[in-house]
């Protein structure tokens, strides 16, 4: 492990024993990090489409169900407006559900509920009844998955107040953050980018796809940890110009960088809401120009958020204007997705863009 | 157009003759200025439901979802299988909740149009749906109200004072002012956050309930929604789940006949009952005299027995009326017979039972009479010692930095610069 991961929470547990380190790929880590809870804390349930005896259509919960019962781990019938309501029902009694909607891209018959209801709740009631669920899903393209499998709607949670959003871009990350998400109070929308589900993607799609075997966050204490939310990560630190990013798009991003030859300092914000602007004002300031690069649609895409964020607090640092390199404002397309993806390419350009003058 | 299959025209009219299709839309029976008729309604005598064990399969009993459970008959007396044979000291219990509940209403609607908050909503009519459910749970039963079952919260003994604070938003309102008035909260009396998003409670109910079965608790949810919202989706998939897992859970749908202007025929009420909707699912499904406390408080303590010996979950649905507006905001003459209260067929709630229990002699007009003027008093009292904590727009009211607090446990950063940037454009304009 190195500087890639930066949590103090790491180097503490990896000094204890390094027996108690697997390589996992980001699935069998979120695997693990439901396992160490449903362990640890008899409140907590894990439920969803396909969730139980078969273990998930991404295996994420496979073997759950088989060690802690179907009490605790079970199949919901097809209505995600069902699964969240329930969900709320259950936290007010005082569980901690982890339900999964099986495509973010299903998410939306579940808004009102998260959006009204869960989000809403502690604050209505003034504290009387909470929603500590998570609610983990898989987000984002690059698998072919046609408009239906692919979207990366963060945007619309980040813009709701009361509900925190994360997007872990590592198996190391995705175990911490979701222990974390899981231990918090507040509901949180855990965001899974499935396309590095079984390895790191560095963006060229035409070359054959890596494993997380052999990479540094691969390396994954079986125990318990976690990585607090709101803290980013400084994915590769640099002098060059600052570029934020999360999910997919930290490994697309630091291939590009790589291969370029630029030192650019490359901030996985790890967590959208709470944001850690810390980090990313010290390091604009540092660098004094800002790509921002998501999968999701540009127009009020997150990455709108963090441009006015780093106008507001950077602007006299600044040496070139903030540039966003995101999705387009189109459906996802199937036969197109490459076209579609903000891939090396985009990237590069936008790079270019930002240190030519 | 021409070639679209959506328009055939006569090559796909050929060797049919079938008239044009037409849309239903569909029309209550009358509209202002007409005269009210109730004579469509077919409702049986008291006492002629059957009461099925409360072990029954669902299939067994579906006639009960398109009969209607009685119990008072129109002379007052209590008939029939469903009769839960109370002891005087409950049905006056009873009479006195409802009188309390109809007079608090009074009060706040008046308030409202004094201008000393911004809204309120009456259950004129519909006392006996919450207050006789409430009397059949055990206290600690968990409830997942709509807006008008503030009768839960008084049959339960929470302080009117309490909330009148909420409907004042007042420094003394629990909830911070931060909800519209009567979107009450109240764990202690078991009483779950009321959302202004309809039927959003029946989910969440069932996952209470499954929460509850799932850790061998004793404790049951009951829910309420009205019939106008049975079409929200939430409703279906909280009827899929509470079939499913047999979750010990009685939702309740209040059909009072009207979700503000819509009559109930626009949530399907020309077609078959609410009730009728439990059929479908797999579900116990019961329909209740919502005007006969009697027969409510019967049918939940049914449904309830059936829940706790893991019988699953029932649908009622509580025929009833509702007598005043949707809210102050809305104006019932403007779509609506003016007649229709009057006419109503299954009479008011309160004179119901008042009537038993003179039938009974344990009750007579001099001492109701009193009780009315001394609950007036009780009432006005209250609203008094509320008012002393402010009333809406009068600044008495929470600090304004509490707007920031509980939107999550801990304030992140983003909220506190906010909070703090409130404060400093006030003290910069001098306020």
């Amino acid at each position: 492990m190195s500087e890639a991961i930066e949590s103090k929470v790491v180097s503490e547990t990896l000094t204890q024993a390094r027996d108690d380190v697997a390589q996992m790929n980001m699935i069998q880590a979120i695997n693990s990090a439901m396992d160490v809870m449903m362990e640890r804390d008899p409140s907590v349930v894990v439920m969803g489409e396909d969730v139980g005896y078969f273990g998930g259509v991404f295996r994420a919960t496979a073997g759950l169900q088989q060690k802690y019962g179907k009490n605790r781990v079970f199949d919901t019938p097809i209505t995600e407006c069902g699964i969240i309501g329930v969900a709320v029902g259950m936290g007010a009694y005082g569980l901690r559900p982890v339900p999964e909607i099986q495509f973010a891209d299903y998410i939306y018959p579940a808004l009102d509920q998260l959006v009204s209801e869960a989000a809403r709740l502690r604050y209505r009631s003034a504290g009387e009844f909470i929603a500590p669920m998570t609610v983990r899903s898989p987000f984002g393209g690059g698998i072919f998955g046609g408009q239906t499998h692919s979207q990366s709607p963060e945007g619309i949670f980040t813009h709701v107040s009361g509900v925190k959003t994360v997007i872990p871009s590592t198996p190391y990350d995705a175990k911490g953050l979701l222990i974390a998400a899981i231990e918090d109070n507040d509901p949180t929308i855990f965001f899974e980018p499935k396309r590095i589900y079984n390895g790191p993607f560095d963006g060229h799609y035409d070359t054959p796809a890596k494993s997380w075997a052999g990479h540094e966050a691969a390396q994954v204490p079986t125990g318990y940890y976690r990585i607090p939310l709101g803290k980013a990560r400084i994915a590769r630190a640099g002098e060059a110009l600052t570029i934020l990013c999360y999910g997919t798009m930290v490994h697309v991003v630091e291939n590009t960088v790589a291969a370029l030859g630029i030192d650019a300092e490359i901030v996985d914000l790890r967590s959208l809401v709470p944001l850690d602007i810390d980090t990313i004002e010290a390091s604009v300031k540092k660098t004094g120009r800002c790509l921002i690069v998501h999968e999701a649609t540009r127009t009020s895409g997150f990455g709108a958020e963090l441009l006015s964020l780093v106008q507001e607090r950077c602007f006299y640092y600044l040496e070139a204007p903030i540039e966003r390199c995101t999705g387009f404002d189109t459906p996802y397309p199937h036969s197109l997705e490459w076209a579609y993806f903000p891939g090396p390419v985009r990237i590069r350009e936008a790079i270019n863009k930002i240190l030519k003058d | 157009m021409s070639d679209s299959p959506g328009f055939a025209g006569a090559e796909g009219q050929a060797g049919r003759n079938l008239p044009p299709l037409r849309l239903h839309v569909p029309e209550p029976p009358a509209r202002p200025g007409e005269s009210a008729d109730f004579t469509h309604f077919d409702i049986p005598p008291a006492g002629a439901q059957p009461r099925p064990d409360e072990a029954s399969q669902p299939s067994d009993m579906r006639d009960m979802a398109y009969g209607l459970v009685r119990v008072l008959d129109e002379d007052g007396q209590a008939v029939g299988p469903w009769n839960p044979k109370l002891p005087p000291e409950t049905l006056l219990r009873m009479l006195r909740t409802m009188a309390l509940t109809r007079a608090f209403d009074a009060r706040m609607f008046r308030a409202q149009r004094q201008g000393k908050t911004s809204f309120y909503m009456k259950s004129t009519g519909e006392e006996a749906v919450s207050i006789g459910a409430a009397l059949a749970l055990s206290r600690d039963d968990m409830c997942f109200p709509s807006y008008r079952q503030q009768g839960i919260l008084i049959a339960r003994d929470w302080p009117i004072v309490d909330m009148m604070n909420q409907i004042y938003s007042n420094k003394g309102d629990r909830l911070k002012g931060r909800q519209l008035p009567i979107m009450y909260s109240a764990r202690e009396a078991g009483f779950f956050s009321i959302s202004g998003n309809l039927t959003t409670q029946y989910p969440q109910a069932v996952g209470w309930a499954m929460a509850s079965a799932a850790k061998g608790d004793t404790r049951i949810a009951a829910t309420w929604c009205g019939e106008g919202s049975t079409a929200e989706g939430d409703f279906h998939s909280a009827c899929t789940f509470a079939s499913v897992y047999r979750a010990p859970v009685i939702m309740n749908v209040v059909n009072n006949q009207w979700a503000i202007s819509s009559f109930s025929g626009f949530a399907g009420a020309e077609a078959t009952t609410f009730a009728a909707r439990a059929v479908g699912y797999g579900i116990a499904g019961l329909r209740v005299d919502g005007n006969d406390i009697l027969a409510v408080y019967a049918a939940t303590r049914w449904a309830a027995d059936r829940a706790r010996a893991n019988a699953g979950p029932t649908l009622i649905e509580h025929f009833t009326y509702r007598v005043e507006g949707h809210s102050t905001s809305d104006d019932p003459s403007a779509y609506r017979s003016a007649e229709e209260s009057s006419k109503w067929p299954l009479g008011d709630p309160i004179a119901r039972l008042k009537q038993h229990c003179i039938g009974l002699g344990i009750w007579d007009e001099e001492r109701h009479a009193t009780m009315d003027q001394e609950l007036a008093e009780m009432v006005r009292d209250a609203a008094r010692a509320a008012e002393k904590n402010g009333i809406l727009g009068h600044g008495l009211h929470h600090p304004m930095e509490s707007m920031f607090e509980e939107v999550f446990e801990e304030m992140p950063w983003h909220l506190r610069e906010q909070q703090q940037q409130m404060l400093d454009e006030w003290k910069a304009a001098g306020l």
